[in-house]
């Protein structure tokens, strides 16, 4: 029914040459000559390009992602669509997920970081849920490093510039500094929605003759290549000339944009939906018409253009900000256009689903692209690449240790960015809008209420870049540990996961060894957690002048609660408590804060007993279900004492007096492996030992109304001191360095 | 009494007013479109948190065109009672049916944080069920908050009583630390000469479900409305 599709007079001839500098190996060149039976036009070239780039096609990681549990009983579904989606109960759908947006917010911090948000959170109301909650996962070199501070600015600035605006609560997260990261930072972005169950949206076309229908922001220059190209490469010196394929954001129209969605879509006539992300117009028509195993045609001259004069090429795969493609019941545009005009947003039919299984594109009259959709979707290259572990530990083991005073040492931790307080950070973050948070930034997880409901939602984010380090499958189990401990430390049963994994270069085997025993650890744990890994995002390349980041598996963890009055905060509440420590294992200074200030000699991850890390959660959700604890927190970055610091943080100025630990190094600054830190009544200790058995539960000491943090005869600290050491930790840093 | 929570493009905290009006204190309140010409009959108007439009401009420079905020004008002008919260507040004086204006915080940063402000003047309608010198906690969750007006306009108002808070410490005293964005005279919030137009930065609707969210002392200012519409 159509003629050949051919290029554009001007247009640049297609051969090996060209594909080679679109990014497509030999092969891949050859794979496309083999769908096509012929040479690609240049705008189809494109096409494939970006499709079957690393960031669109998961070419080298799919195979391993198959390895992980995505079902459960709370499972709602299939995968595949924009983000996993959970019941919570009461006929609530939670939808979640977590992406990278490394590589532009590197290049332009402010808009990489703000694109970013707003990707995800598309990608969240796209499904039929209100965007309810975001979260974000934040990686920088070292604070010296000269580009760090301009970085952190700026990212921190457009996390907050554009999840403020649109009126999104940012409501927990996480900020590391490590030299590991001087030449590609990390930025993850998290966000969760809410919808009835039932009402949740497709992302898969059906309906030949079906009108397919453009909403949003027009179509410019910018982003061409962006997240699709640049994500897929490492830097190189030539990076920051690609800044102008970054993104720009408008949060008003996203804004504008959700509201005007989730009303459309009340009108039952929107058949699917899906934003245009990487590769915008291009990847969003190829994959709804691929998910419903149909074909689709676009007219580029109906969509709406910035600036007149964008070849096929630019249309197809711009990657500007804040557009939705609908697929919507013949018949019914009318009534879905009415609503986004009441909202000054135009929808536009651009194009129809068809029955061949062709993915086409009409420019001036002239089929410009005619491609079997399976070629961009299921089809897409396929990778088993090699992994092998490399030849020495990524990081050697610690230098011996100088082996400060504990007191030293303790003031040294409270002042390091990576252990002090982040309210610099989450100040700048709207944090409340919406009404639902009851704990936001700087606990051990989140907290939302869902409103006329007594069930509640708590969410983390949490990576530990140094103990992948030591052993990536290891760093990966511990991950997913902490992130239930977290939850669990809330009184919220951990309930899913989502993960964003960071890793370097996968064509080099060391890498992809990294990448695929975290996949492993991943699973590992997921299973024995019985959680499900509803959604995820794979990030490779994260690698400057062949210089890797530390592999960085993030995790996000939602968890649930049945009664919400039930939940739990990080702070001790009241005097004579007796303050008590559960560990799964004897503590260790590997990947602590204190091994990279002062070393600490032999630096192995010790295993982890899943069993008991388990037995951990469970006790702890019992004893938040049976009223017995009055605080829980888990001991993360700086170990016990900085833990019990921040318990004594709360507005009650209370202290601690400890009388019942050994007062080593091990014991006051190890990070690993799990701890918590319980206050309780002390009539209720027995019951505590009851429901943790066979774990240990130690009672280390009383909470005291003096605000005083004594350890034996070891020291008697001011706790206001300390405290102030911990909030000035990142904004002297900042002032001076 | 029936209250009107105007929603603009871009408005954020819009449910949460309406949130607060109804199901926090059982009030009769509907969201008004801002392109609606009629209020429907309302008691108090409540312009909300956000950002309408965007703000790429100046905050509020392009709400105060919408169609609502004429007949917004009017009902100011027949003595009705217009409430502004960030945002709000922000749209009031581009309008100028507050004096003085809002700008970027002394910061440059966007803030989100518990603040405490002191009630100047108790005597008016947002602030009647509070003590003069009684001391609030409120959420404040702005970048451009930072108040300012010509000193001879401030000295006018200070006489006049239209500074009805003032950013201070937890104990009620005045100190830079205190003033969170760089306010003139560490005013967060004022009144019209007449005392029916009321705007302020910290969040009142935030702060209306006790230790659940961000503390109870915002319900003294609702209470107080609907006292004085009686």
């Amino acid at each position: 029914m159509s003629a050949t599709p051919a290029s554009l007079p001007g247009e640049p001839a297609v051969d090996q040459a060209l594909a080679r500098a679109h990014g497509l190996s030999a092969d891949e060149y050859a794979a496309v000559l083999a769908r096509l039976g012929r040479v690609p036009t240049f705008t189809e070239l494109g096409v494939f390009a970006v499709m079957w780039s690393e960031h669109c096609s998961y070419k080298s990681s799919r195979k391993h992602l198959r390895m992980l549990p995505m079902t459960g009983p709370r499972v709602v579904g299939g995968p595949g669509e924009n983000a996993g989606a959970l019941e919570i109960g009461d006929g609530w759908v939670a939808v979640f997920k977590i992406e990278s947006h490394n590589h532009p917010s590197y290049v332009e911090p402010y808009q990489g970081a703000a694109t970013g948000v707003g990707g995800i959170i598309r990608d969240i109301f796209t499904m039929g849920a209100r965007p309810v909650a975001s979260m974000n996962s934040l990686k920088f070199g070292a604070l010296d490093h000269p580009r760090t501070r301009y970085l952190l600015s700026g990212v921190v600035g457009g996390i907050g510039g554009y999840g403020n605006c649109v009126g999104v609560p940012t409501v927990a997260g996480e900020v590391m500094f490590d030299a590991a990261y001087n030449g590609n930072i990390l930025v993850n972005a998290f966000c969760l929605g809410l919808a009835r169950k039932g009402e949740l949206q497709s992302a898969r076309a059906h309906g030949v003759g079906n009108p397919v229908i453009y909403v949003g922001s027009a179509t410019g220059r910018d982003g061409i290549h962006g997240a699709s190209l640049l994500a897929s490469a490492e830097f190189d010196a030539a990076s920051a000339a690609k800044r102008p394929t970054v993104q720009v954001g408008d949060p008003f129209a996203e804004k504008l944009l959700i509201e005007a969605c989730l009303e459309a879509m009340k009108t039952g006539a929107i058949v699917a939906i899906q934003d245009m992300g990487a590769a915008g117009l291009t990847s969003s028509s190829s994959e709804m018409a691929g998910r419903g195993g149909l074909g689709i045609e676009l007219d580029l001259d109906r969509i709406p253009l910035r600036e007149p004069g964008l070849t096929p090429y630019e249309i197809l795969l711009s990657e500007s900000q804040e557009r939705m493609l609908l697929v919507v019941e013949k018949g019914r545009e009318a009534e879905v256009a009415a609503v986004f005009e009441k909202w000054d947003l135009h929808a536009l039919v651009v194009g129809r689903i068809t029955d061949d299984g062709r993915w086409r594109a009409r420019y001036r009259g002239q089929v410009v692209a005619d491609i079997p959709v399976k070629a961009l979707s299921s089809e897409a290259p396929l990778y088993d690449r090699p992994a092998a572990p490399p030849a020495a530990p990524l990081r050697a083991a610690d230098a011996p240790a100088r082996a400060p005073a504990p007191r030293e040492a303790l003031r040294a931790l409270l002042a390091s960015p990576n252990v002090g307080s982040k309210r610099w950070v989450f100040r700048q973050y709207d944090a409340i809008v919406q009404s639902n948070t009851l704990a936001g930034p700087g606990g051990d997880a989140a907290v939302l209420r869902i409103k006329g409901s007594r069930r509640g939602l708590a969410l983390t984010v949490d990576s530990n870049p140094r103990a992948c380090a030591l052993d990536p499958y290891l760093g990966t189990v511990a991950t997913v540990c902490e992130a239930a401990r977290n939850l669990a430390c809330t009184g919220a049963r951990p309930a899913g996961i989502t993960n964003c994994l960071n890793y370097g270069n996968p064509e080099r085997a060391e890498i992809m060894w990294q990448f695929r025993r975290g996949v492993e650890g991943l699973r590992d744990a997921a299973i024995a957690f019985e959680l499900p890994v509803v959604s995820g995002n794979v990030s490779f390349y994260n690698e400057t002048a062949g210089r890797a980041i530390l592999p960085t598996p993030t995790i996000a963890m939602v968890g649930i609660f049945e009664e919400i009055g039930q939940r739990l905060a990080i702070h001790f509440r009241r005097p004579g408590d007796c303050i008590v420590i559960i560990r799964t294992a004897a503590p260790s200074m590997a990947a602590s804060e204190y091994a990279a200030l002062f070393g600490a000699g032999d630096a192995r991850l010790a295993p982890i007993d899943l069993n008991r890390e388990r037995r951990l959660i469970e006790g702890l959700l019992k004893a938040a279900e049976r009223r017995l604890l009055n605080s829980a927190h888990d001991v993360a970055d700086g170990g016990l004492l900085v833990g019990l610091l921040e318990a004594c943080f709360g507005d009650h100025a209370l202290g601690a007096h400890l009388d019942g630990v050994d007062g080593s190094p091990d014991e006051l600054f190890g990070e690993g492996p799990s701890t918590v830190i319980i206050s309780a009544a002390a009539d209720k200790v027995d019951a505590l030992r009851e429901i943790f058995a066979p774990l240990e539960v130690r009672v280390i000491g009383r909470v005291t109304s003096q605000p005083r943090l004594i350890v034996g005869t070891l020291f008697d600290e001011s706790i206001n001191e300390l405290r102030l050491l911990y909030d000035q930790a990142l904004p002297r840093r900042l002032e001076l360095t | 009494m029936k209250w009107g929570v105007v929603r603009f493009p871009g408005s954020l905290d819009d449910d949460d007013a309406l949130y607060a009006l109804r199901e926090v204190l059982g009030q009769d309140a509907r969201m008004l479109w801002h392109k609606e010409e009629t209020l429907g009959g309302v008691h108090c108007i409540v312009l909300p948190g956000g950002f309408s439009y965007g703000d790429y401009l100046r905050s509020g420079a392009i709400a105060r065109f919408s169609p609502i905020m004429r007949s917004i004008a009017k009902f100011a002008d027949d003595g009705g009672l217009v409430l502004g919260i960030c945002n709000g507040f922000q749209i009031l004086c581009e309008a100028h049916l507050l004096p003085g204006a809002l700008t970027r915080n002394r910061s440059l940063a966007f803030i989100c944080e518990q603040v405490t402000i002191r009630v100047e003047n108790a005597r008016t309608p947002l602030t009647r069920a509070t003590r003069a010198g009684e001391v609030l906690r409120i959420p404040i969750k702005h970048g451009e908050g930072c108040y300012v007006a010509p000193e001879s306009e401030l000295r006018a108002m200070e006489e006049r009583g239209q500074v009805l808070f003032r950013y201070v410490a937890p104990d009620g005293g005045l100190s830079e630390a205190a003033n969170p964005n760089g306010s003139m005279r560490a005013i967060a919030g004022v009144a019209n000469e007449r005392f029916n137009v009321f705007g302020l930065m910290p969040h009142p609707e935030h702060a209306v479900e006790g230790e659940l969210t961000g503390g109870a002392d915002g319900l003294k200012l609702f209470h107080s409305l609907i006292e004085a519409a009686r």
